[in-house]
């Protein structure tokens, strides 16, 4: 037996020799168990900002009042430990993993599952999920998570959990478009699943795109550009920062506004991420994230 | 805001963007209730309550704390249950509270019945919490959060959506700030 085991050559930084690191599957258990209390309580600070940026901007007066009550709202739920939304999700996770870790101690993806049903329990928060689409039997804990792993170089474990609703979940989108339907065809498409979405995605919304990719890779993209932090910040990629721009405004030119009611606010960021593909697709997914919109990421 | 008291005495004075606050009974149910409330009418049993006058409020809240009523429990998305309400609006079910637009089929049953949709804000959950003053499980407890209860609301924000006269607020709301892009 060998507690530490020297793996040589390109893992972590590049010429370096890195060391197996142990972390035991109990300590990812604990920091999820910790952020699905924090998440469903406490909004982030930063996406109370963009709530407050959004209030500043509407110009209809229902519109601010409902900016105004999400703001009490979010202090509110803080204070009393009250859930800020009664649909307290999936608990969707991203969890990115250095190469040189080993985790002991059982399985992850089960520890993953006892952090959240704990988290759950001791919070009051709602068990939302059901173990078969056909039978509808609830699961009790909101268990399974909806995890998504990814192998990077190094020793590192950033784990983010998005707290998501479904109503706003089931308003999402994807659809394989052609190279000449383009970036003015893909627009089109964000414009109309918002029309359709209206009300019921409860805006203000947060709006993750995934251009690119395959079927499968645009969705996930799309969901994992809804955990960018800070809430409607551009992305680094010019490009795609001036795409954004121009879709909060079409987002907003709808008039849908704040809980749908009318208004100049219905959008208070659109994060889009951007992946290679084939030279014949043109995938996008648009996921679309409610006024409740709930995150927190922890290094490990 | 105007101040309702349930069952609404005069429905028809009310017009689609009013903000009222409701105060009253409502029955809590959602999709799985609603399941169980059409095998009961087919099998021609009773339902769990009166429908007629009453007040349905489409939500699931969270567990209470100790020493608390209720959970959160803002308002979720009603045309989930668009297959289901015309058969409750028809036996005069006078109101619901949720979020979201109503199909075509669910709008002209109640206007011909007389049936107003309110709506409440899904981000207001811990806020709305506050205003229900108690909360009993009446029917179907299996199913949990999606159990049907009977809940006391005060001074409970909310909106009219559809109204009486054809008005929808989530049509004439937008409408009146869309722009060109």
């Amino acid at each position: 037996m060998v507690d530490v085991v020297r793996a040589g050559g390109h893992c972590g930084e590049v010429g370096r020799v890195s060391e197996l690191r142990t972390v035991d599957v109990a300590e990812v258990e604990a920091v999820v168990r910790k952020l699905c209390v924090e998440a469903n309580h406490e909004l982030r600070e930063d996406h109370v900002a963009a709530l407050q940026r959004g209030r500043a901007a509407e110009e209809s007066p229902i519109g601010r009042e409902v900016f105004d009550r999400l703001l009490e709202n979010a202090r509110v739920s803080a204070a009393e430990q009250i859930a800020f939304c009664q649909d307290t999700g999936y608990a969707v996770v991203f969890l990115t993993i250095g190469q040189d870790v080993h985790f002991v101690g059982g399985s992850l993806a089960a520890a993953i599952d006892r952090g959240v049903a704990e988290g759950y329990s001791d919070g009051y928060l709602r068990a939302s999920l059901v173990r078969s689409p056909v039978d509808r039997v609830n699961t009790g804990d909101n268990t399974p998570a909806m995890v998504h792993y990814d192998l990077v170089p190094g020793s590192g474990i950033e784990l983010t959990l998005l707290v998501k609703g479904a109503g706003c979940d089931n308003m999402s989108a994807l659809r394989m478009l052609t190279p000449a339907a383009g970036v003015e065809g893909m627009k089109r498409f964000v414009v109309e699943t918002i029309e359709k979405a209206g009300p019921s995605a409860s805006p203000p919304v947060t709006v993750g795109i995934g251009m690119g990719g395959t079927f499968d890779r645009a969705a996930v993209l799309a969901k994992r550009a809804l955990t960018r932090n800070p809430t409607g910040s551009p992305s680094p990629d010019p490009k795609l920062a001036e795409l954004e721009a121009e879709l909060v405004d079409a987002i907003n030119a709808t008039g849908i506004g704040p809980a749908g009611f009318g208004g100049t606010v219905t959008t208070v960021a659109v994060h889009v991420e951007a992946y290679p593909t084939h030279i014949a697709a043109f995938p996008v997914a648009i996921n679309l994230d409610c006024h409740s919109h709930r995150v927190r990421s922890v290094t490990l | 805001m105007t101040a309702l008291n349930l069952p609404l005495t005069d429905p028809a004075a009310l017009h689609a963007g009013d903000s009222v606050t409701l105060n009253g009974t409502v029955y809590t149910a959602r999709d799985a209730a609603h399941a169980r409330f059409m095998e009961a009418l087919s099998a021609g049993e009773d339902l769990p309550f009166d429908v007629a006058g009453a007040t349905i409020y489409f939500v699931g809240p969270t567990p209470a704390r100790p020493g608390h009523v209720i959970g959160s429990a803002g308002p979720t998305t009603a045309s989930r249950c668009d297959a289901y309400s015309p058969a409750l609006v028809e036996r005069g079910l006078a109101a619901m509270i949720g979020k979201g637009r109503r199909n075509a089929e669910v709008k002209s049953s109640m206007l011909e019945h007389g049936c107003v949709y309110f709506g409440a804000i899904e981000g207001t959950a811990a806020l709305l919490s506050q205003c229900i003053t108690s909360a009993e499980i009446v029917a179907y407890e299996d199913l949990g959060a999606e159990a049907v209860r009977k809940l006391t609301i005060s001074d409970f924000p909310a909106l009219v959506v559809n109204d009486l006269h054809g008005g929808d607020l989530y049509d004439d709301g937008p409408a009146r700030y869309r722009r060109q892009a």
